[in-house]
């Protein structure tokens, strides 16, 4: 087998074209930009005839220009991709990246067709198509978590096991050939081998599965969290809210790596201190749903207690199983016999302090917004109704306050998304041999000045993640405040 | 203010001070085979933990109970002398004081080399007595001076680099909401906050220190910049750690300025006829500052995290460096004076953004 070279055979005809395509382009944008600084105040002009022009003279040409250029360039590296999926290997590495995410570019070609066709009906989520901005943090965020099921359920996209060893192949640059390799493996490492031999290219895709599992998840839970306690600091007021307020600031103050390294080390682990924490702060999610349901169905109890019934009991089974752990050497909590699941120990940990250090934002920013939105007439209608006050904060404060916090939601998955990788990077909490982006980074930036491809790949697709959720935030903040 | 400083500090006293914490310590000062009960006579002779119950000693040592009994009546949760040390560690309450077995007295203010005679009562960090670091083998204070100033010249660096060029590209982008600068600087300050220090400061360090690309314009450690800062050695890191913080700053300053570009005053003065130039740069920038100045203060604890990764990728000894090398160490003193440093900067950090909305904001009085 021979060595991959980056673009294969396509190289021959695309190479040439994309070496004087970049240049091009990189110097239009500069030109665009630096001429934006003086360029008149006019944007698009209505003449006195009704017809509209747009801005001329050398401004109107750059902007086209740099128009132009930039699909020019969109198109060559479509091309790179969909001729890679066909051609695989044939294409070098790129091609065989691309053939090994075909899955993902079908399911994200089959969800924007589909979205784009229905986006009339389709509420806030649908009207995230009409910005260019938000369809691109969209297309980015789903490419991964796209990537991440189709690793975790299917076990598709990786080529090769993310802890597995192969010899020889110890900081080999990108497309090195798998030396022994048998008949149904994949014969390459696409992006090289790390400093213990194992392929790059299936680590990241693994570490895809951890963060999309984790980061959202955690936020949900900071969420659940704040919305709980901060729906009643802000609508009561008062001593309540001064306690909470002053908890929540005491948390802020702190440095957040002073409180990993306090809560993530070893030895507080061993005090049982975060499954402590877990058993508080896994209780909200139930607490907010059961008064969820109890304060709307509160005048017709057959229903109440029936929905009470159907929501409760699944999640307090799941509860107890999260905060059980069957093991004594490493847990607590064993005295529940009905445990259907147990997390690594130290994937607990880490979901914890991540829940822990950010539900005092989501307080505060849910605290702030109803205080704003009780004195609205809609909430004094509700109270002169005679409505009981969880109602009127779960059930006509939350839904109009959900704009707000669904940006913020998007925001703080990427926040999390970096925690997680700062935890990683200090390699606190998950084993040191798991494939997560920050241990990977960690890993990678002791042999930087040497070897660039171990750290260079989970450094991207990290990169990538917070970079797409935050242009959906965007996308999303822009779309919410049009209407 | 005060009450969140003493329970910050309690807390992180607390959790510094939980018993396997305190095993580890006992391990490491003494000798690592010790038992479960030596490690319990240690701590209590030490002033850390209250004395074991003198029965249990007394059985194990006339061999009545066996060593796994014995070790099981050891209290490893709550003990309450630990609101005592933590008073002790204030500096309000005596220092602990009693002898070792050859009847060397021995005591929380005395430290090792210094005469027994002359150690002061109260030793705490009201009486700027920081104790003793295990790691540095040097008092808490000596140690942290240096790493403080250190860091001290990072953050100045930092905050030289990244307000003046986060205050520009907001307001650049903000003053033509729309245009196409604003849309290419909005796109650069949304990278920069997608981008946290150890991907950028990877990124950094793979173009321009490497040997694999070979531009090698900047060197990839700063562990000379302690000594002689120069561009090569210490501007990565300062880049670094500016980048990240600088995207959120300028986009406030964006927001705050495309609103302010909106006000009636100034179409007022568009009408009268005033230059653009000079529209921006008398009537709307100094109301379009307000709210960056309250942003840039809070953005304090956002930078204390940023340097500790920033010293760690580049080996710069300063206070995040030691942090990471208290923590990984089990060194509860410095933790304890770590911990009360960057406290004590997120408050006053507060403080100054409190005040200083006051003074830019005349609309706002403290009355």
């Amino acid at each position: 087998m021979d060595p991959l070279t980056w673009t294969g055979s396509l190289g021959s005809i695309l190479n040439p074209i994309l070496t004087i395509l970049l240049p091009v382009f990189a110097v239009a944008l500069v030109a665009r930009i630096f001429l934006s600084f003086f360029e008149p105040d006019t944007g698009i002009q209505t003449n006195p005839d009704g017809t509209i022009m747009a801005t001329g003279g050398i401004w109107g040409l750059s902007a086209k220009l740099v128009n132009w250029l930039g699909l020019a360039v969109l198109i060559l590296a479509l091309a790179y991709l969909i001729l890679g999926a066909v051609l695989g290997t044939g294409a070098g590495i790129v091609g065989g990246i691309s053939r090994q995410f075909l899955p993902v570019w079908i399911a994200l070609v089959a969800t924007y067709v589909a979205s784009i066709h229905y986006k009339r009906r389709l509420g806030l989520y649908g009207k995230l198509f009409d910005s260019m901005i938000g369809m691109i943090g969209f297309g980015i965020v789903m490419f991964w978590v796209y990537t991440a099921i189709f690793y975790g359920v299917f076990d598709w996209i990786a080529t090769h096991d993310p802890l597995g060893q192969a010899s020889g192949m110890k900081n080999k640059v990108p497309g090195t050939p798998l030396r022994g390799a048998e008949d149904g493996d994949f014969q390459w490492y696409l992006f090289g081998g790390d400093n213990l031999a194992r392929d790059i290219f299936s680590r990241v895709v693994a570490g895809s599965t951890i963060v999309v599992a984790i980061a959202p998840l955690a936020t949900l839970f900071a969420f659940m969290v704040g919305i709980t306690l901060g729906l009643p600091a802000g609508f009561y007021g008062g001593r309540l809210d001064t306690a909470l307020s002053f908890v929540a600031n005491l948390i802020l103050a702190f440095p957040v790596i002073l409180l990993f390294y306090l809560l993530v080390t070893p030895e507080i682990v061993a005090t049982g201190l975060p499954q402590f924490m877990a058993v508080v702060l896994f209780l909200f999610p139930l607490i907010f749903s059961g008064v969820l349901i109890h304060s709307r169905y509160r005048t017709q109890p057959s229903k109440n207690y029936l929905y009470l019934a159907i929501v409760l009991i699944p999640m307090l089974l799941i509860y107890l199983s999260l905060i059980n752990n069957p093991d004594p050497s490493s847990s607590k909590i064993t005295f529940w016999p009905l445990d259907f699941f147990d997390i690594p120990g130290g994937v607990l940990v880490v979901f914890v302090s991540v829940v822990f250090v950010n539900s005092p934002t989501v307080f505060r920013i849910v605290r702030g917004l109803t205080m704003d939105i009780k004195t609205r007439d809609y909430v004094a209608a509700a109270q002169t109704r005679g409505e009981r006050p969880w109602y009127i904060m779960l059930w006509e404060i939350l839904p109009n306050a959900r704009g707000p916090l669904i940006v913020d939601f998007c925001l703080r998955i990427g926040y999390t998304t970096i925690l997680l990788g700062t935890l990683g990077f200090f390699g606190l909490g998950l084993p040191p041999e798991s494939p997560d982006w920050g241990s990977t980074i960690n890993e990678g930036r002791k042999l930087l000045s040497i070897y660039l491809h171990p750290a260079l790949p989970p450094a991207l697709s990290l990169l990538s993640l917070v970079l797409g959720l935050n242009l959906l935030a965007d996308g999303l903040r822009e779309e919410s405040l049009r209407d | 203010m005060l009450l969140t400083a003493f329970c910050l500090t309690f807390l992180v006293f607390v959790m510094t001070n939980l018993y396997p914490n305190l095993e580890k310590l006992a391990k490491s000062e003494g000798n690592f085979r010790m038992t479960d009960i030596e490690v319990a006579t240690w701590l209590s002779s030490n002033g850390y933990r209250s004395p074991l119950d003198p029965q249990v000693l007394e059985d194990f040592r006339s061999d009545k109970i066996t060593l796994e009994e014995a070790s099981a009546k050891v209290n490893t949760g709550f003990d309450p002398r630990i609101f005592r040390n933590y008073a002790e560690w204030i500096g309000v309450y005596p220092g602990w004081t009693g002898e070792s077995r050859d009847g060397v007295p021995r005591g929380r203010c005395i430290l090792p080399g210094t005469d027994p005679a002359e150690a002061p009562t109260f030793c705490g960090i009201l009486q700027g007595k920081w104790g003793w670091s295990t790691v540095a083998k040097t008092p808490v204070s000596e140690a942290l001076g240096t790493r403080i100033g250190n860091t001290g010249f990072l953050m100045l660096c930092v905050m030289l680099l990244m307000v003046p060029s986060a205050l520009i590209v907001g307001v650049l982008a903000g003053m033509r909401e729309g245009s196409a600068l604003d849309r290419s600087l909005s796109t650069f300050s949304i990278t920069t906050t997608a981008t946290p220090e150890y991907v950028s400061g990877v990124l950094f360090i793979a173009i321009f220190t490497s040997s694999a690309v070979g531009l090698k314009w900047f060197k990839g450690t700063a562990t000379s910049a302690m000594d002689n800062a120069t561009f090569e050695n210490f501007f990565l890191p300062v880049l670094t750690i500016a980048l990240y913080g600088m995207g959120y700053i300028a986009r406030m300053t964006r927001a705050s300025m495309a609103e302010v570009m909106t006000a009636q005053y100034i179409r007022t003065a568009r009408l009268k006829g005033v230059s653009f130039g000079n529209i921006v740069m008398k009537h709307a920038l100094r109301n379009a500052l307000i709210a960056p100045f309250t942003v840039i203060m809070l953005q304090f604890p956002w930078l204390l995290n940023g340097v500790v990764i920033v010293e760690t990728l580049f080996q710069y000894k300063g206070v995040g460096w030691e942090l990471v090398r208290a923590a990984g160490n089990n060194d509860i003193e410095m933790l304890l004076a770590i911990s009360v440093v960057s406290v004590f900067v997120v408050l006053v950090t507060q403080l100054i953004s409190d005040i200083g909305y006051v003074y830019l904001n005349p609309r706002i009085s403290v009355t």
